[in-house]
């Protein structure tokens, strides 16, 4: 008899209190029990709504099934041959509006926890497994991949899964992407990323890091050393501001920045050597997870007063619910239907303030979200003295700049087909490089395809 | 990790280091850079590159021990590994089509300017060189520049060696005694090439600079290293290092490299005392 409560297994998490001081992660995870009765919520439907939510398909009720019988490492291989991070996937990804959205048991009440329930099989694996997973045999193939992302760590294991000899090249110094320099420690640790990484090469994957294709090698040269195929999956890194003055100031810095001092460079840590300045108050400006991450760790590295400042109402935010939920309750301060026209500044060029005006909704725009409108006259002064921009990222030319024969679209966005083909033979790409900023899960379903597409590829080439 | 080859003590606070980087060394050009880390959870920072051997594999940096990396770099030796080395970064030095062109450089700055002045030399470029020191025990590279120059003049702030007076001074001489440049190329500090600047805008000559903003990833991700130039925010790491000086706003250029100095202070200090510590 399945468990017919029509609520989730709540999340063990830190009291807000706690948490908004330290860097240590948020959610506890479920214990075995917990898991257990989550799983009897399952229903087990023949025809899986939930797994045709899921961009890399899991099996999802065949790995619930196994947690109900208790066997949890049943469960982590039925989602390991779907899924090459689901420690990762079932902390970041948006279940809701993904696999949980689909869950029957959503019509009446809430859907089956899934996301929480693969996190615990993840960790459960971590914790219990000591097996380092068996390099497959080579096929004596060679394909190379650039960027140690979501897309590109994802592509490169079932590459290595299939057999071929993986080298994945990475521009900075550590692998993971996103997965370590934006996403918080308190939200995904980083010993997690690690841990995956460490998988990966232990299936034969080559990690080669500080490699910047475009500058130390370029795509051609790949081609010349015997890469029988490629994927791009060099993310959207390039950000972007609002062209507004003041922005030069000092205590302005892009999400990207700020994320990558505190989390890639440990800036959070006492004696770090990166520098980030300590401020009272900041201003985050726009509405995604990004912009949830920077405010969260600005909290954390001591601000008293935290404001994420969006154009838009907090209805029309991008970011996930549980994020919006989980900044409130640490005391972050809300200010949507709110635009920001200037950065104030004092004689040395430091940040003193932030130049605001009320917004209110119109008509809808081509993104089906109500325009937002200024108010005359509504101006106000935010006392700030540092402010985030976190409105947004591009694709890095780099690559298609010094790349002949890669198409780009008019955002600079490499255009590939549904299988990651771009308009170079050989060559693919797949994740934010293809479609812009997006989520980590899209980008890991774009690997995969492309894994595929590659394997297709090569096989036909012979 | 990556070897240090050869380590040359060039004054008392600047060091030249050979570093083994064969990918890079295949590719760097003048004007670009390199990021290195010299520890595990050491801050990522640039430093243009000097010199480079495409054959032996080597790229060489010159580097003025101002803050806790510099410092804890300078305390490693011939045979010692850097963590991280990463480039070449940044877009080259616009060399081709000169035919006559004065290199201005000061301080370390002349690390840089050197390897510009040499490839215009070899391209068969007239090469007038002006380097310029606060006093003689802080000169570099004076018989290369001589080697990759057809005139060359030593300027130290208190005569020391060479002529005493700043490098404004070498190049405006130069200049009123009918010399026609194609362009001028000045690397130093930020105040000296903000007045070579004002200097080559009264006579209508075109100026480059490089620039060397704080940053991290060199790539143009972080957007730490942005300038504005004429007016529009540009990043120094992919649209730069090299500017049109006579757009380049110095002012908040000078304003945003001091952002972090009270913790650069405070953190070299702490290394210091480190280092004292195992003496």
């Amino acid at each position: 008899m399945p468990n017919m409560s029509l609520k989730k297994n709540e999340m063990p998490v830190q009291e807000p209190n706690v948490r908004n001081k330290n860097f240590s992660e948020v959610a506890l995870g479920y214990t075995e029990e917990q898991a257990v009765d989550e799983a009897e919520r399952c229903l087990n439907c023949k025809n899986k709504p939930c797994t045709g939510g899921c961009p890399v398909s899991i099996d999802i009720p065949a790995f619930i099934a196994k947690i109900k019988e208790r066997d949890f490492e049943g469960a982590y291989q039925v989602i390991s041959q779907s899924s090459s991070l689901p420690a990762v996937c079932g902390r970041v990804c948006p279940q809701e509006t993904q696999c949980e959205s689909k869950c029957v048991r959503g019509i009446k009440g809430e859907p089956v926890a899934i996301g929480r329930l693969e996190r615990f099989v993840a960790d459960w694996h971590n914790a219990h497994s000591t097996e380092a997973p068996v390099a497959p045999a080579k096929n004596g193939h060679k394909c190379a991949v650039i960027g140690a992302g979501p897309s590109g760590l994802t592509c490169a294991g079932d590459l290595a899964k299939m057999g071929y000899d993986v080298t994945v090249f990475e521009a900075l110094h550590l692998a993971g992407g996103v997965l370590v320099y934006g996403i918080p420690e308190f939200r995904l640790p980083k010993s997690i990323v690690q841990r995956e990484v460490d998988n990966l090469k232990a299936l034969g994957v080559k990690v080669e890091t500080n490699v910047v294709i475009g500058r130390t090698i370029e795509v051609d040269e790949l081609f010349e050393q015997g890469f029988e195929a490629i994927f791009i999956g060099s993310g959207a890194g390039l950000p972007r501001f609002m062209n507004i003055p003041g922005e030069n100031l000092k205590g302005v810095y892009s999400a990207n920045e700020f994320l990558t001092r505190v989390n890639l460079m440990k800036a959070y840590k006492e004696g770090s050597d990166t520098p980030i300045k300590k401020n009272t108050s900041v201003a985050v400006v726009g509405g995604g997870n990004v912009a949830m991450d920077a405010a969260r760790c600005a909290k954390r590295l001591g601000a008293e007063n935290v404001y994420i400042v969006y154009r838009r109402g907090e209805e029309e935010m991008p970011a996930r619910n549980e994020e919006i939920e989980h900044a409130k309750e640490e005391g972050i301060i809300f200010k949507t239907l709110n635009n920001p026209v200037e950065i104030l500044g004092n004689e040395h060029k430091f940040v003193t303030g932030m130049k605001c005006i009320e917004m209110e909704l119109g008509e809808p725009d081509a993104s089906g979200r109500r325009r937002p409108v200024e108010k005359p006259g509504s101006e106000f002064v935010l006392d700030v003295d540092c402010v985030v921009m976190s409105i947004g990222t591009s694709p890095n030319p780099l690559i298609r700049n010094t790349t002949e024969g890669l198409d780009t679209n008019k955002h600079g966005c490499f255009i590939a087909d549904e299988n990651g083909a771009t308009s170079r033979e050989g060559v693919f790409a797949g994740g934010d490089a293809v479609t812009g900023a997006a989520t980590v899960i899209l980008a890991m379903g774009a690997g995969k395809t492309a894994a595929k597409a590659m394997d297709e590829y090569i096989k036909n080439k012979k | 990790m990556y070897k240090i080859i050869r380590k040359q003590v060039l004054n008392p606070t600047v060091t030249l280091m050979e570093v083994d980087a064969p990918l890079i060394a295949k590719k760097a050009e003048p004007g670009q850079f390199v990021i290195l880390r010299v520890d595990e959870d050491g801050e990522r920072i640039p430093l243009t590159v000097a010199d480079f051997d495409r054959e032996k594999g080597t790229i060489t940096i010159i580097f003025q021990i101002v803050g806790a990396t510099t410092e804890k770099l300078n305390h490693l030796n011939e045979g010692e590994f850097i963590h991280d080395f990463v480039g070449p970064l940044g877009t080259p030095s616009h060399t081709e089509g000169l035919k006559k062109v004065a290199v201005v450089g000061g301080g370390v700055g002349c690390a840089i300017a050197y390897p510009i002045a040499k490839k215009l030399h070899n391209n068969g470029c007239e090469v007038h060189s002006i380097v310029g020191f606060r006093n003689k025990d802080l000169v570099i590279l004076e018989d290369e520049f001589k080697a990759a120059s057809n005139v060359m003049k030593m300027m130290t702030d208190d005569g020391s060696y060479g002529e005493k007076g700043l490098v404004t001074d070498a190049l405006k001489s130069l200049i009123d005694a009918g010399n026609q440049y194609d362009e001028v190329i000045a690397i130093g500090p930020l105040v000296m090439m903000k007045f070579v600047c004002k200097l080559t805008k009264e006579y209508g000559i075109k100026t480059v600079v490089s620039m060397n903003p704080i940053m991290i990833d060199g790539t143009g991700m972080c957007g730490g290293c942005r300038l504005t130039v004429g007016g529009e925010t540009k990043f120094a790491c992919v649209d730069g290092p090299d500017f049109d000086g006579h757009l380049v706003d110095f002012d908040e250029a000078l304003e945003r490299g001091a952002m972090y100095k009270e913790f650069e202070t405070a953190k070299r200090e702490e290394v210091c005392n480190l280092y004292k510590g195992v003496r």
